[in-house]
């Protein structure tokens, strides 16, 4: 980096470092980190300012951010638990709901059970008196038949009798009465 | 010629920068492949890459420093 | 790097990259006394306004959804604290104050220090070695107080063989007297190295036929310094914590 055009000995390392012999009077080397008679402002000035700086941040700047950072915190759990709460209201308000649809739905079934039942019941007795009233018909109408199967067996016995005493009449005989009516009963048996 | 003597030595002062690069390239070749390995752990080690890069950083500075001294401070 | 300004010359390019660090008296010509108000002087008391601009200024509204100000101030607070509480643990966020003080500090040099034009105080080692100086002081008298003579154990690696740990007590020592040294050169060197570069990159630009190609390298530069300003800030300060955290439990 150097070009160095002639030899900086007599100047001294103000004359090395291409600056002005006056500006550079007071320093004894050519770098101006190592120009130890600026330190003791410089040290100075900085203590000034770490200080300062110090103060200002631990006594207003930090505790505020601080205050922020726990108010924000503070805010956002507060949200989230305002949150989880209506959360559990909308579930239970769903459960509650659930529960309302069963409770309707149970109530239906219920009813129609009912509904049917009675229906059932009332088809069953009707059913009932009908097949009574069938048998009490069938009852009727079959001892109707029978009696008059009945008279219709007197009838034709009556006839069988008559007409045997008259053919034996017929045939020249005379006959008793009751020895007919036996053969003929026998007969009719047989 | 003792001022052009101080020159030649501060080159190769400076040397020592690149060397230092070396080793600043070395701590981040080696966290690139240790984090490509392992991207879980990668996060929390960032703080020790840099801190590995200053301690190698620091002596490429010495020796740059070294050869400012050479240059202006001989 | 020294042409000279006045006297025969061939090249005719001027490098003056060490020039910016001067530390001059802002009014009047004389020598720098102790308490004279120098350009030095004027960039920390900028530093210090934009650290009450930003924390305090940007804050004052105290509001629960933040603005573009106060997000900045809050993030620089969760950044710092987050760091503090990872570094040293529970027992060192009580020194978070202490510590943010630094950072806000040394991010706000390094930044005022990259305005064309500016002075970088955070390039002069008498501000780094008293910031180094003061984190060795505290941290090495924190853990005396912390721990008795105790903290003298950290020098004597018990894990080791008997045999090596006296030469092992010796390094670790010295190591320990080292951490300011390197702490405070870190810092200066990579301010000054970068404003040294940039200053250089400045000085080809007078140079017609490369001044296209010094443009683009300084806006590259810069870019690169915007990046270091932050990390050497970030870097002294959690170094800052690890420091601490040894001063607080020495046995890790």
């Amino acid at each position: 980096m150097a070009t160095e055009t002639h030899s900086a000995t007599g100047n001294g390392m103000a004359d090395v470092m291409g600056v002005d012999g006056h500006d550079m009077a007071t320093s004894s080397t050519g770098m101006p980190q190592l120009d130890f008679s600026t330190w003791a402002n410089q040290i100075f000035w900085l203590l000034v300012a770490l200080i300062v700086i110090y103060l200002v941040l631990s006594r207003v700047a930090l505790p505020r951010i601080a205050a922020v950072l726990a108010e924000r915190q503070g805010t956002i759990s507060n949200d989230i638990a305002r949150a989880e709460d209506l959360k559990r209201q909308a579930s239970e308000a769903e459960a509650a709901y659930e529960q309302a649809l069963k409770d309707a739905r149970a109530e239906a079934q219920a009813i129609s059970q009912n509904t049917r039942d009675e229906i059932k019941t009332q088809v069953t007795k009707a059913t009932q008196e009908a097949d009574a009233r069938i048998a009490e018909k069938t009852a009727e109408a079959e001892s109707a038949v029978a009696a008059i199967r009945a008279s219709a067996m007197e009838n034709v016995e009556a006839v069988a009798k008559d007409t045997a005493e008259a053919l034996v009449a017929a045939l020249g005989g005379s006959a008793d009465t009751a020895v007919i009516s036996d053969a003929v009963d026998n007969r009719m048996k047989g | 010629m003792e001022g052009q003597l101080a020159h030649i030595g501060a080159g190769i002062a400076g040397l020592g920068t690149g060397i230092a690069a070396l080793g600043v390239g070395n701590v981040a070749a080696s966290f690139l492949s240790g984090a490509l390995r392992n991207p879980s752990a990668a996060a929390a080690q960032t703080a020790t890459l840099f801190i590995g890069i200053a301690f190698a950083e620091a002596l490429g500075i010495f020796s740059f420093l070294i050869a400012l001294l050479l240059m202006f401070a001989v | 790097m020294a042409t000279e300004a006045n006297g025969a010359e061939t090249g005719g390019l001027v490098f003056h990259p060490m020039d910016q660090f001067i530390v001059r008296p802002l009014f009047g010509d004389g020598p720098v006394g102790m308490f004279t108000l120098t350009n030095a002087t004027l960039w920390l008391a900028l530093t210090v306004l934009a650290v009450i601009a930003i924390m305090v200024l940007g804050t004052s509204r105290r509001a629960i959804i933040p603005s573009r100000s106060q997000s900045v101030g809050e993030l620089a607070y969760g950044f710092v604290y987050k760091m503090v509480e990872d570094v040293t643990g529970k027992d060192g966020v009580k020194y978070f104050p202490y510590i943010m003080s630094l950072f806000m500090f040394v991010v706000l040099a390094n930044f005022l220090g990259l305005i064309p034009m500016s002075f970088a105080t955070t390039s002069h080692f008498a501000v780094t070695v008293v910031l180094a100086l003061a984190v060795f002081l505290a941290v090495t008298i924190l853990g005396f107080v912390n721990n008795g003579v105790s903290f003298l154990g950290m020098f004597w690696v018990t894990s080791a063989p008997l045999a090596l740990r006296p030469v092992l007590a010796i390094i670790e020592l010295i190591s320990y007297f080292v951490r300011p040294v390197s702490h405070s050169i870190r810092l200066a060197g990579n301010i000054m190295a970068g404003h040294a570069v940039i200053k250089v990159f400045a000085g080809f630009a007078a140079l017609a036929v490369v001044s296209p190609i010094s443009i683009l390298a300084i806006t590259a530069m810069y870019g690169l310094e915007v990046l270091v300003a932050f990390i050497q800030a970030y870097v002294f300060t959690i170094l800052t914590c690890v420091y601490l955290k040894d001063a607080l439990s020495p046995h890790h």
